[in-house]
Order: structure tokens, then sequence, then C-alpha cells
């Protein structure tokens, strides 16, 4: 009998946690917490001069590819804004200065490179649409 | 671990639905035989060949030739990544098992089914949560 529990109890937290995340997954969210200004050497890229749509991915990361196309056919549609893609292994310091805890997330930086926001998990075309439109 | 290769990306997910069957009998009748057995799968999926694995025959032979449309193909790496994380988790389950320590056995064994089930059910990519914050945390 408390084998049984135990099995319903891990398999209802399971499916909580994978709900939630699914929620959440790709949406934007607006800058709460400060993070500095980042600098076009340290994305090794020029930022646009719009913003500029920062995509952070790692090895172990299917979503990372469902990212990284829907960015690459979304952003071209919009003049000004330039996209960079970081691998977050190699850029351990620029991770932890913008606080990037998974992959794949999206950051989004105006033209000076301060963040306005991120989304985490691959976004979906009218997400990324619905913020782009915004800067 | 295994070479990267291209792998149908709905093979993972079934797999991992198996595991959680497998999983949740070895847990019901703390059975040893049970444990060992998908301890087995993970080190064939991990260290040897994900397409060798039992679960991704099953998979080839029951299941996809039901399936319509287009194979979505993805790369081997993140599903691997998961398979060496659970075969963690059952490799302190089996010791466990074999040391007649159910305490252990039962918690290594429901951390397994979590994530396995997560897996199957919701796509759940584990990889993309912990690896980096590992690295983090290690480098």
């Amino acid at each position: 009998m408390a084998r049984l529990v135990i099995v319903l109890v891990v398999l209802i937290a399971a499916t909580i946690l994978g709900a939630l995340s699914q929620r959440k997954n790709g949406r934007f969210f607006t800058k709460r917490n400060f993070t500095p200004a980042v600098t076009e050497s340290e994305i090794g890229h020029a930022f646009g001069t719009r913003g500029t749509v920062l995509q952070f991915s790692s090895a172990f990361c299917a979503p990372c590819r469902a990212a990284r196309i829907t960015l690459e056919s979304v952003v071209p549609q919009f003049e000004g804004i330039a996209r960079v893609e970081i691998d977050a292994e190699a850029n351990l310091e620029l991770v932890r200065k913008l606080r990037v805890m998974q992959t794949p997330t999206t950051i989004f930086l105006d033209a000076k490179g301060i963040e306005l926001g991120r989304a985490v998990g691959a976004p979906k075309k009218s997400q990324l649409v619905a913020v782009l439109e915004k800067i | 671990m295994a070479q990267p290769q291209q792998i149908d990306a709905r093979a993972p997910r079934v797999s991992a639905g198996i595991t959680t069957v497998v999983l949740i009998i070895a847990l019901l009748t703390h059975s040893t035989w049970l444990i060992i057995w998908q301890l087995a799968v993970f080190a064939i999926s991990t260290f040897y060949s994900m397409a060798k694995s039992p679960y991704g025959f099953i998979y080839r032979t029951l299941i996809r030739p039901r399936l319509k449309g287009e194979v979505p193909l993805e790369d081997s790496k993140p599903p691997a990544f998961a398979q060496l994380v659970g075969f963690g988790f059952v490799l302190v389950a089996t010791i466990g098992a074999l040391a007649h320590n159910w305490a252990v056995f039962t918690v290594a064994t429901s951390g397994c089914i979590f994530a396995a089930f997560l897996n199957s059910a919701f796509d759940y990519c584990l990889g993309c949560k912990i690896y980096l914050l590992g690295i983090r945390i290690f480098r």
C-alpha cells in the first residue's frame, strides 16, 4: 500500500511540474531583476540598430534546434534587429552575468545592449512576432 | 557515451514510457531482477548504441509501423544525456536492492520514475534544465 502511494505521489508531482513548465515554455517575461548591459564584444557581434535577439544554446538540448529554426525564420523579417546564438558552455561568464539557468533561453536586448526581457524554452513564431513588434 | 547519431525523435519518448512502467512494477514488487534489467537497458543505450536498445527495438517493430507521416529526426545527444542520468539513478537503485536497503532503492527508483514520466508524457528536456546548471556549479 505504501509503495502504491509513493508511485502516485511521484506521478502527480511530475504531472504538476510538466504542466507548469509547458505553460511557461517560450513565454516572454519582462525583466524584473537588474542585469548589467552587455557589450558588443561580449556577444561577439554588432548590436542591431533597434535591438538584438540573443539565443543561448547547449549540447544536450533538443528544443535549442527548434528555437534556432524559429528565430532564423522570424527575426530577419524585422529590420534593425540582429540575431546572435551563443554556446552557453563556451561563454560561462556571459551566462552568469545574464543569469541564464537553462537552455534554450532567448534574451531580447535594446539598441544599447540592455535587457528588455527573456523567453525560456523554444518560443513559438506567434510569441516571437508579438515581442519583436514592440521593440 | 555512444557516438552521436540522428534518431527518430519519437523513439526516446516511447522508450521513456516503457521505462516508466518497468520501474513502477519494480518499485511495487521490490524486484531486483527488474531493476537489473533496466540498468542493462540504460547501459546499452548510454554506452553502446541507442539504436540497439531493447526498448528501441520494441518501438521499431511494434509501434513505428503503425505511425503515419514523416519521421521527425533529432540529434541523439539530448536523449543520450537523459539516459545517462537514468543510468545513474538506476545504478544506485540496483546497489540498494542488492544490499537489501529498500529505502535507497525506493528513493532512487522514484527519482527515475519522476524523470522518465516527465520525459514520456511532456517531452520534458532534462538536459536543458540541469546540464547548464551543473556546468555553472562545477566550473
